[in-house]
């Protein structure tokens, strides 16, 4: 018998009988009054993210403040071309052939939107959409700014998961900057990834 | 068909234990470590009001898969088969090492970036490519530090929680070549920065990485990996290659049912509100990471324990480590004394389930049944109640023993209230003169033939008044 067929004989013939029940009762609506905007900045402070808030008109001049010290924007295939609009900082458009080396330069800094974000836990949601493109783009460049439209806020991960358009697409669920826990289970920030992540939450 | 690799301890519990008892900085390093995890744990935990359905939902979504672990395994590998990953299917620890090996050889690298993997450690996966000549770079910090070492793992989510940071910073030292000696110093963030640019270079020019998974979706064929410094990551999108080893324990019937486990997960494991990174990949995504993907489906001893009716609740662990930070016993010995990877109260039923308990016999005596376990594990694994289920067995097994006629004996005195307090009398008769020697209360060690039974106890004395001495005196 081969390895799959023995594997497979071998657990149907160990499993249990019976069907098992799972309740779902295990996600509870937003208490009366919650700010979701609020809380996911909150959290994401207490990851020790940058976050800043702006409207559409603001968000070029907030971009372009963010980006003084950049020596090159990394930029999605997708992302809207008024949101650079006012800087003049040397933009690298991803076309799918940017190397790890090319976004690797020192300063280089990578904006992009995102999926959904979760304000309960401080997650940003990436599904490779075309205003957040290839993964490695939001690995290699140290800094990463993420700006979610205060529309892609949910309350806990059971919504944004369930708001995941189609969850086979490559999934980057961040919590913050890189960081370990490693030495002594201590957190601090700042090992492979990117060492720092700026969220700017968008304003209707 | 049972288990093999690295799962199988050497030495007998109490034996490898009692070097480890003796080494006051390590025990020094693990209560710290264990402490600060333990507390933050209570915090973020207690922010969850519905949290103990949420752990009441993730044990029947982990039973209900080992209901039908055959036909999810199956619904999987067509899954992950159709969106262009090859499944791979292995019976114990040397067939998966196999697998890995020939897919690692058949591109023609030299060497492997590697995420953290229980399982990888498990088989033994990095002895079988140095075997072959691949040398594998283990990529997540704590694993560095132990493979820099020549050390092997004592804790399943910080395999490094042994060291301290003025130990890790010699190690960095004296072993990492090419370290920044002036900028090295003690400090965590210090040492984080070393070992980022001790692996960028060997991130970028990887052909072939290794990881395992956290959770295989049967419904979608994705795999999931759970993690914090971004170098699963990197091990996920820059390589050519991915080679992921997996648990047949690790599926999850529908995407759904990630809410709860990466509810579950960060916030019993580094006592996160979320870890920093999850990534989540099914087969293949044209133009971003790997374009070979192969997944190893590995069974290696689980079938055995998914047939004992009591132990198979093992199998709903998601390697989270609270239980390990919780033990007196895993907080005094550390990792090593238990001889598996699996270590502390978890690898004390997981890892003879696994072997076959001849080899890890002493294991599951390895625990005092405080409970502390059972309480933290966010899938309700009783703990406890394996012990002494395993326990059971391994008596049993051992047929007549001085134990086992002592028992008996005191279970015929207990079943009488004359020959109980005759005893009683007898035994304060006989602990009258050791009361002048030692403690007041308590004996260390029992003359011949008891000599074993206080090897790892204290044997308290006899009260100098029962409770119904007192009672009758009191009330006469």
């Amino acid at each position: 018998m081969n390895a799959r067929d023995e594997v497979l004989t071998r657990l149907r013939a160990a499993r249990p009988s019976g069907a098992v029940t799972v309740s779902r009762d295990y996600d509870p609506p937003a208490p009366d009054g919650t700010d979701l905007v609020e809380l996911l900045t909150d959290r994401l402070l207490d990851y020790r993210a940058t976050v800043r808030r702006c409207d559409a008109a603001a968000l070029p001049t907030v971009l372009a403040s963010l980006l003084t010290d950049a020596s090159v924007v990394v930029v999605p295939p997708g992302l809207p071309s008024a949101w650079l609009g006012g800087t003049d900082v040397a933009q690298l458009t991803d076309d799918g052939g940017l190397t790890p080396g090319q976004l690797d330069l020192p300063g280089a800094v990578v904006v992009t939107g995102c999926a959904i974000a979760c304000a309960r836990t401080g997650t940003i949601i990436l599904d490779a959409g075309p205003d957040q493109g290839r993964r490695v783009l939001t690995l290699v460049p140290d800094r990463h700014i993420c700006v979610v439209r205060v529309d892609q806020v949910v309350y806990g991960i059971p919504e944004a998961l369930s708001r995941l358009t189609d969850p086979t697409r490559p999934l980057t669920m961040i919590s913050g900057p890189s960081a370990t826990s490693d030495i002594e289970l201590n957190r601090v920030e700042g090992v492979h990834g990117p060492r720092h992540l700026t969220i700017i939450l968008l304003l209707p | 068909m049972t288990g093999t690799g690295n799962i199988v301890a050497a030495l007998p519990f109490p034996t490898a234990a009692k070097p480890k008892l003796a080494d006051s900085q390590l025990r020094d390093n693990l209560r710290r470590a264990t402490h600060t995890i333990r507390d933050k744990r209570l915090r973020t935990v207690a922010e969850l009001p519905e949290w103990e359905r949420l752990r009441l939902a993730g044990a029947a979504i982990k039973d209900d898969v080992l209901a039908r672990l055959p036909e999810l395994l199956v619904e999987f590998e067509a899954a992950a088969t159709a969106a262009g990953a090859t499944v791979h299917w292995a019976r114990d620890a040397a067939e998966a090492c196999g697998i890995a090996v020939d897919l690692a050889l058949s591109t023609g690298t030299r060497e492997v970036v590697k995420i953290k993997s229980m399982a990888t450690q498990e088989i033994g996966l990095n002895e079988a490519l140095e075997a072959v000549g691949i040398t594998p770079i283990e990529t997540d910090l704590a694993e560095l530090i132990v493979q820099l070492a020549g050390d092997t793992p004592s804790h399943i989510l910080v395999p490094a929680i042994h060291y301290n940071r003025h130990q890790i910073r010699e190690l960095f030292a004296r072993r990492m070549p090419g370290v920044d000696l002036d900028a090295l110093t003690d400090d965590p963030a210090a040492l984080a920065e070393a070992a980022r640019r001790h692996l960028r270079a060997r991130f970028f020019s990887a052909r072939v990485a290794i990881s395992g998974a956290n959770f295989a979706i049967a419904e979608t064929g994705t795999l999931v990996v759970v993690e914090s410094e971004g170098n699963g990551r990197m091990c996920l999108t820059l390589p050519e290659t991915l080679i992921s080893v997996v648990g047949v324990e690790k599926i999850l019937p529908t995407v759904r049912d990630l809410d709860v486990f990466l509810q579950l997960l960060p916030r019993s494991s580094t006592g996160e509100r979320m870890n920093p990174y999850t990534s989540a990949w099914t087969g293949v995504t044209p133009g971003d990471g790997p374009q070979q993907v192969h997944v190893i489906l590995v069974d290696n001893g689980r079938s055995d324990v998914l047939a004992d009716p009591v132990g198979r609740q093992a199998l709903r662990c998601i390697r989270c480590s609270a239980c390990l930070n919780v033990c007196p016993v895993y907080e005094r010995v550390g990792g090593h004394a238990y001889g598996s990877v699996y270590p502390g109260p978890i690898g004390a039923i997981l890892s003879p389930q696994l072997s076959g308990a001849g080899a890890n016999a002493t294991l599951p005596f390895a625990s005092t049944l405080c409970g502390a376990c059972f309480e933290a594990c966010p899938v309700r694994i009783d703990i406890p109640e394996v012990l002494v289920h395993l326990r059971q067995e391994i008596v049993a097994a051992a047929g007549a023993t001085p134990e086992r006629a002592a028992m008996r004996a005191a279970a015929w005195v207990l079943r009488d209230r004359r020959r109980y307090s005759a005893a009683l009398r007898a035994a304060r008769r006989f602990a009258a003169p050791l009361r002048l020697v030692g403690r007041p209360d308590a004996v260390r060690h029992l003359p011949w033939p008891l000599t074993r039974w206080s090897a790892s106890r204290d044997t308290p004395l006899p009260a100098r008044e029962t409770f119904r001495e007192w009672w009758s005196r009191e009330r006469a």
